[in-house]
């Protein structure tokens, strides 16, 4: 299982790392929204994955799912969910003040 | 357990949340910012004198005791930053009340400082790596609205790139932090030491530390500076000191406390490389200041090799060196924003960003003119100003460790420090004065006085060392001793006792 989340945690920072490189900003946005998903998994494979265990942490308990991953990973989200939202708007003020949406334009313009 | 040691956090953090709501009376966002930061600061100074007397101070949220919860630890080294951060931000804050202009007051420009400073005294406080991200992410992304404030094309531009990088980075942090957990199920700085230094660490966790570098340093612009000096001369003089003095220290903070506490066991790998980005980051910065002829690009590339400087005795490991660091750090966090405001004051006045484009500032400006001097005095490292002591200390641990590259790098850092400064003032304050005693812009006294605090506060560093040598000492006896940390973190005895 750990294997499979992995190879996917692989093809989504491939995915990610060619958005990134491109020059659109929607397309650098996409590229930093999926990085942070595929961290995401990652941070969840790390903390092992099990079936069938509660998440809690009892005396006597001998099989039990790490909650500890979960919790990192859902404030992690928060805050991919808020630095993406500010990149969108960020991304469209620039469009309405410059009438570009990549980087080449952008700096083209502010050349002149 | 002390609660006093979340209310540098909690303080700014909900001044700011009630600030939003008062977003038009400027006399009551002024007021309370200043009494948030200015309380702050005294704080700060409280819980530093109580450590002396108590040692170490921890608070475990929610009783959740080390290593199961969160947790804030004071020691000296993160005290003397949090105070720092909350004086010069509280100086700012001075200067930005007679500078800033209603619309960026009524854009929520004291929130976002406040917020600022929530996530930087956050990052000094904190002594688990996940709350460290949490806190980063804070400070970041009040930097990133106050970097767009205003919204210049400039700006806006900049700021891309900028949250481009830094979301990048924070990215890789969690990645790092991801990694680590893995390796060693614990994300308690304590812990972490703890779990490594029984363990030994191997190759992994070496990987480890090295994203941890990366990260860091992106964040500090160690080496890798790139996007600084770009986005550190868009914004109004006032957020851009704010940046100069603030952002850079926290990333610097974060790879001093990493690189003592936890990953310190094999130097031969992170130090040198730490010592060699140094190296470059010296060069790098030093070439910058010097090839361009822009007021606030020198400014911001002095910022890069303050990094450098700091840096270097990280390098050396030492506890001689690291207390020259820490006094280093004190001294630019004052200093940065003194030259930030000069330089920015200076070009609000003239309107001019380019040196030759204007001359013989001092006969219209005296007082501006020789602070601005004073502050290059300061940070080349001349006494009795706060630069000296730093330099010195740090010297000696380098000739200690045996580092002489980097001992000759650094000194020569200053000394380009020294010219890139002395350019500015002899080409934009001496000379002939072109700027008519009728045409020339009134300068309000309330505008300089923030500088000539600032001015005030580096001597008073320089000068009065001997009142803060204690705390520094206990602070870099802590980095060196990581036992006493860990000890006082995970005291089983005194959990009991409680």
């Amino acid at each position: 299982m750990e294997t499979l989340i992995t190879l996917l945690v692989g093809v989504l920072v491939m995915v990610a790392v060619y958005l990134l490189l491109s020059r659109n900003f929607v397309r650098i946005i996409l590229g930093t929204a999926i990085l942070s998903h595929a961290i995401h998994l990652l941070i969840l494979a790390m903390g092992g994955l099990k079936k069938g265990g509660a998440p809690l942490l009892t005396e006597e308990g001998s099989t039990y799912t790490d909650a500890l991953p979960q919790a990192l990973i859902l404030t992690a989200i928060v805050i991919s969910f808020a630095v993406t939202a500010f990149l969108l708007v960020l991304a469209y003020r620039i469009y309405r003040e410059t009438g570009a949406d990549n980087l080449d334009d952008v700096r083209r313009e502010f050349d002149d | 357990m002390t609660n006093a040691l979340v209310l540098p956090v909690l303080i700014p953090l909900l001044t700011a949340i009630v600030l939003t709501f008062f977003r038009n009376s400027f006399i009551l966002q002024r007021t309370l910012s200043f009494i948030a930061t200015a309380s702050s600061a005294g704080i700060g100074v409280y819980l530093l004198l109580r450590i002396q007397s108590e040692g170490i101070l921890r608070l475990d949220f929610g009783g959740w005791e080390p290593p199961y919860g969160i947790l804030f630890v004071g020691d000296s080294f993160a005290l003397l930053l949090v105070t720092a951060a909350a004086t010069v931000t509280s100086i700012i804050l001075l200067y930005a009340f007679s500078t800033i202009g209603e619309a960026f007051e009524k854009m929520y420009v004291y929130p976002f400082m406040l917020f600022l400073l929530a996530g930087v005294n956050g990052s000094f406080l904190t002594g688990d790596v996940f709350n460290l991200f949490v806190c980063f992410e804070v400070m970041l992304l009040a930097s990133y609205a106050l970097l767009i404030l205003g919204g210049r094309k400039v700006q806006l531009v900049e700021a891309f790139t900028y949250i481009t990088i830094n979301v990048l980075a924070s990215w890789f942090f969690l990645l790092a932090i991801a990694y680590l957990y893995g390796a060693t199920g614990t994300l308690n700085m304590a812990q972490l030491a703890e779990r490594v230094a029984e363990n030994g660490q191997g190759p992994v966790l070496t990987i480890i530390s090295l994203i941890f570098l990366l990260v860091f340093s992106l964040k500090a612009g160690l080496l890798l500076y790139f996007w600084l000096p770009g986005s550190y001369s868009a914004p109004p003089a006032a957020i851009a000191a704010l940046f100069g003095a603030l952002l850079t220290k926290v990333g610097i903070y974060a790879l001093i406390r990493m690189f003592t506490l936890v990953f310190h066991h094999s130097p031969e790998i992170t130090q040198s490389i730490i010592g060699i980005m140094a190296a470059l980051t010296l060069i790098g910065g030093s070439i910058g200041a010097l090839s361009s002829s822009n007021v606030r690009q020198i400014i911001a590339y002095n910022v890069v090799i303050a990094v450098g400087f700091i840096l270097v005795g990280l390098a050396a490991g030492n506890e001689v060196a690291l207390q020259g660091s820490i006094y280093y750090v004190l001294h630019d966090m004052v200093a940065k924003a003194m030259l930030f405001l000069a330089g920015g004051l200076m070009i609000s006045l003239t309107g001019k960003a380019k040196i030759g484009e204007v001359s013989g500032l001092i006969r219209n400006y005296p007082t501006l003119g020789w602070l601005f001097f004073i502050v290059m005095l300061s940070l080349t490292g001349i006494p009795p100003f706060s630069g000296f002591i730093g330099k010195v200390l740090l010297g000696e641990g380098l000739i200690e460790a045996e580092t002489y590259v980097l001992l000759t790098l650094a000194f020569l850092s200053s000394l380009f420090v020294l010219y890139s400064l002395l350019r500015i003032f002899l080409n934009c304050f001496m000379g002939e004065a072109i700027i008519g005693s009728e045409e020339q812009v009134v300068l309000k006294k309330r505008t300089l006085i923030p500088i000539v605090m600032l001015g005030v506060l580096t001597l008073a560093i320089g000068v009065g060392a001997d009142v803060i040598a204690p705390f520094v000492n206990d602070a870099a006896s802590t980095l060196s001793n990581p036992q006493t940390y860990i000890e006082a973190v995970l005291d089983k005895e005194s959990l009991l006792k409680q």
